[in-house]
């Protein structure tokens, strides 16, 4: 699949085929769809088997669970303050879900649902939604001096306060073409170059010889691609906090 | 309650001393760095805000049959918010996190 004839065809890996043979496909349930369910069974039971035992002396599952859950905890507070701990649990499930969806998509014959904009937007819009509900529910009519910066004249504020509102509808799509750029860039980098490895690999004892630094490219990018995985996630999970920041403290 | 505050930011203290936690930072941006980090998210701060203009200009300029004037207005700001998003992410804003 990866070198059809001469041609690379590196973004085949990115498109949708329906699972679950003919009540899959009348649906529309697509491996995306099957994975995101895989990666919501995974967290679950992460999560529950790693609470089960409540060992002193916790065990590597226990372990797991405790440090995703500190993890994420340290960040809500940090970044919000006292009032972080009324989201964690939104950031938890946030931050598991795309976490789960890069690593997932980074084993063989995996899809990666976190390399589509429709699904990193969703999320994002997600993100901005509940953050706007927040501001709003927090401070009622007085949240839209949000885009009002403090201490500019009548005149200027008129100008500003479009400026603003653009600056703040920005932030979905930044947030997920952020997160879809970086995942579909790495693993097009990844078919791009084990394509090579069978190009070469085919092409006689030299041609062997040269697709050895292909592989060698690829061990290094699949590592890096790990630490890509998480540090998205992370981003995500911390923006998501500064915005809800921003809406319980105004300015 | 004092006291058991107290007693875990002794605690915690000590973690930082023994280098099991991080040092608290200073800013509370807590975005990862790195050259190719800062420039690509400067980069989609800048288009996204700019996709964001465009699209309100467009939308706005359909629905009241303006022409293109809204459009060339909302652009204008969209770049504007742009480098606004830019200036964000260069100076984070200080204060209490």
């Amino acid at each position: 699949m990866a070198a059809e004839g001469k041609a690379i065809d590196a973004l085949s890996q990115f498109a949708l085929t329906p699972v679950l043979g003919k009540v899959g496909a009348s649906v529309g349930f697509t491996q995306s769809n099957a994975f995101m369910l895989l990666a919501v069974g995974l967290i679950t039971a992460l999560m529950i088997s790693g609470t089960a035992r409540r060992a002193i002396i916790p065990g590597r599952l226990q372990a797991l669970a405790e440090a995703a859950y500190e993890f994420v905890y340290e960040m809500a507070t940090g970044q919000i303050g006292e009032e972080g701990k009324r989201y964690f649990p939104f950031i938890f499930s946030l931050f598991m879900f795309v976490l789960f969806g890069n690593l997932l998509g980074l084993l063989p014959y995996a899809f990666t649902y976190t390399s589509h904009i429709a699904v990193t937007f969703t999320l994002a819009v997600i993100v901005i939604v509940l953050v706007t509900a927040v501001g709003i529910a927090i401070h009622g009519w007085h949240w839209f001096s949000y885009f009002k910066p403090p201490g500019l004249s009548p005149l200027l504020a008129v100008l500003v306060a479009p400026i603003e509102v653009i600056s703040y509808l920005s932030r979905p799509i930044s947030l997920s073409v952020r997160l879809f750029a970086n995942m579909v860039a790495g693993h097009v980098m990844l078919k791009v170059f084990a394509s090579f490895v069978v190009m070469l690999g085919t092409a006689g004892f030299l041609g062997f010889l040269g697709a050895l630094a292909p592989i060698a490219i690829n061990v290094a990018l699949v590592g890096f691609e790990f630490l890509v995985a998480f540090l998205q996630a992370y981003v995500f999970a911390v923006l998501t906090s500064i915005y809800l920041h921003d809406a319980v403290h105004l300015h | 309650m004092a006291d058991r505050d107290d007693f875990e930011r002794r605690l915690q203290e000590a973690r930082v001393r023994q280098g099991l936690d991080a040092a608290p930072k200073g800013h509370g941006g807590g975005l990862p760095g790195g050259a190719w980090g800062i420039g690509f998210r400067i980069g989609v701060e800048l288009v996204s805000a700019l996709i964001v203009g465009l699209a309100i200009g467009w939308a706005l300029d359909r629905w009241l049959g303006t022409g293109p004037w809204l459009l060339m207005l909302f652009v204008v700001l969209g770049v504007a918010a742009g480098v606004l998003n830019v200036y964000r992410v260069a100076m984070p804003r200080s204060g209490p996190r």
